[in-house]
């Protein structure tokens, strides 16, 4: 036989939710039952939780949907011969066709759901740590400036200019410095964190290692939500073979710069997602927040100069230094640049994550995107979190999304 | 008082505390370690801790009294969480916990008789696009319904 042919089951905890391992267990058992021979992969997730678990396979043609695949679909999908990209009622099309997918602008997900999240060959083999490349090669000043450049904010929500805080830290003096993940996504609603740490963890690590090219920090730490189990097991394997890859630890690619990193796992308070409350907890005490001044950029972890971003802020740094700056800035409106991971969820069709550029409407999310509500009934308000937390009834729903 | 703790688990507890020596903030890292591995942080061990981390007992008390994720009793074998947060609670999240409490026989913090589940609650899993979420140990489950958790608990208790 030729080459056994790529299937895909992916290994997101939304997935997982919804019965990917069996699925993937049943897809195992029945290839091998008729003596079919597959390459079963357990990717990350593109994402369309409605759609999961979404089974593909890798066809001539592009990679082919199913879904949702049950264990007891998986019989007839054998023998609708979905390995070739048969006709069955579960059959979706190509996947980078379905529309919710195909609309989108993925640029910190680039990669969410195509690759496998633990395999760094994959990783490389779609852009990854083109960036960090580009990093070692430049000056610190330089990476501050394109990081500045970009017009990237925090998207953890102060929606502060990420480039001017790496530079507040990187002009700070001190042999020590550090760089903070927060990523304690304590908010309902949002998962998009969780996201690229168990679709994409290597794009986190990149991020947080050119961060510690830009300003000199040698340390980096995660801090992790404790409900994120999966997340915690996918960072760490991740961390592990960048450290034996040479992509984290004393030599950085031969550059002769260091920079570690270490998962911290949190511990169920949700003050410390404030920045400085996290802190405090990384110390080892309770998580009461701290007076500024002095900012965290000057006096952060343990007195140091500390750069604390969030992780979609962090993850969406390697684009940034592979593409250039203004690659990223053609995207948005106004002030507002890049694009903005949304989370559909609660009372909504189609949950999952949608990232488009600044300037989309809630009309076109709830109901291009999300399908109207689950229960039917028109939607009248709608919580938006994160950087643009607010409450918005319906005369609002056209207002394109901005940080303004 | 004597001691509650078995010689085997004190000597994993001090194991912990040997492997966490000159570590930065050690103490979160730690008390992860401690109830990961025999299930919760029992105040007596306290003043080892204090001693190896040069804090006060009262700063160690303080610490695990602030985190919702530390306890300082047993749990049962199993633990249980439900979602309670707003996008699940959205979604019947309220009928779900009663009719868990219902099924299980117990409250939140509790353990069914038997010493299998211990029920917790919980604020966000992660999983809002598929609510009401719960997650048995490690292993979220989503769009569940009473029936599916009775089913999942029978699952785990069974074997
Ligand atoms: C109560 C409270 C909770 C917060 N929770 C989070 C959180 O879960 N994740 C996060 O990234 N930022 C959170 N923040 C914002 C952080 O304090 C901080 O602004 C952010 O981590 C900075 O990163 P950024 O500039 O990349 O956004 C929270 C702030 C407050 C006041
Ligand atoms: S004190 Fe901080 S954590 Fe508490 S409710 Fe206010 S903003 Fe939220
Ligand atoms: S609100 Fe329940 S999983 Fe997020």
């Amino acid at each position: 036989m030729d080459n056994p042919v790529k299937v895909y089951v992916p290994r997101d905890s939304t997935a997982l939710s919804l019965g990917a391992d069996r699925t993937a267990k049943a897809i195992q058992a029945e290839a091998d039952k008729r003596g079919l021979g597959i390459e079963l992969i357990r990717n990350g997730s593109r994402g369309l939780f409605w759609l999961e678990p979404m089974v593909e396979v890798e066809t001539a043609k592009g990679r082919i949907a199913y879904a949702p695949v049950k264990p007891a679909d998986v019989a007839s999908l054998f023998d609708a011969g979905f390995l070739e990209g048969g006709s069955h009622p579960l059959h979706q099309g190509l996947t980078e066709e379905i529309p919710y997918f195909k609309n989108q602008q993925r640029l910190t997900f680039a990669r969410a759901g195509i690759t496998d999240p633990v395999s760094l060959d994959d990783y490389l083999a779609h852009d990854g740590y083109k960036g960090l490349a580009n990093a070692l090669a430049m000056s610190p000043e330089d990476i501050v400036k394109a990081v500045t450049d970009s017009g990237l904010r925090g998207r953890g929500g102060a929606a502060f200019p990420t480039g001017i805080k790496w530079n507040t830290v990187l002009g700070a003096s001190g042999e020590q410095k550090y760089i903070v993940c927060n990523a304690d996504e304590g908010d309902s609603g949002t998962f998009s964190d969780r996201m690229v740490m168990e679709n994409d963890p290597f794009v986190l690590i990149e991020g947080m290692t050119i961060a510690g090219m830009a300003v000199g920090a040698t340390q980096g730490y995660i801090y992790l939500r404790s409900e994120y189990p999966h997340s915690l097991h996918i960072l760490n394997e991740a961390i592990a073979k960048a450290n034996v890859a040479g992509y984290l630890g004393d030599d950085i690619r031969g550059s002769g710069k260091r920079f570690h990193l270490e998962v911290r796992r949190a511990a169920g308070a949700y003050v410390c997602g404030e920045e400085t409350s996290l802190l405090e907890s990384l110390e080892g005490k309770r998580g009461l927040v701290r007076f500024k001044p002095p900012l965290p950029a000057i006096e952060g972890l343990f007195g140091k100069p500390t750069v604390v971003n969030n992780v979609i802020s962090l993850a969406t740094v390697p684009i940034i230094l592979d593409k250039g700056a203004q690659y990223y800035a053609d995207y948005g409106m106004g002030r507002s640049r890049g694009t903005l991971p949304i989370q559909l969820a609660g009372n909504i069709k189609r949950g999952g994550l949608v990232e488009l550029a600044f300037g989309a409407t809630l009309r076109e999310l709830l109901y291009d995107y999300g399908g109207g509500s689950a229960s039917g009934r028109p939607i009248r308000a709608v919580q938006v979190g994160g950087p643009l937390g607010a409450y918005l009834p319906e005369s609002q729903f056209d207002t394109p999304i901005d940080y303004e | 008082m004597a001691n509650k703790l078995s010689t085997i688990a004190l000597e994993r507890v001090q194991a912990h505390i040997e492997a966490h020596r000159g570590v930065e903030g050690a103490l979160l890292p730690l008390m992860h370690a401690i109830q990961d591995d025999i299930g919760y942080i029992p105040e007596e061990i306290y003043p080892q801790i204090s001693k190896a981390l040069a804090l006060s007992v009262a700063e160690v008390h303080g610490f695990v009294t602030f985190y919702h994720h530390f306890r300082t009793h047993p749990v049962g074998k199993h633990v249980l969480q439900v979602c309670r947060a707003e996008s699940c609670q959205a979604m019947g999240a309220e009928k779900l916990e009663a009719d868990i409490k219902k099924q299980l026989g117990v409250d939140y913090h509790e353990t069914t008789v038997d010493g299998q589940v211990t029920l917790l609650p919980v604020y966000c899993l992660g999983n809002c696009a598929c609510s009401p979420a719960v997650m048995m140990d490690e292993d979220v489950y989503g769009r569940v319904d009473a029936q599916m958790v009775a089913e999942l608990v029978s699952e785990v208790c069974n074997g």
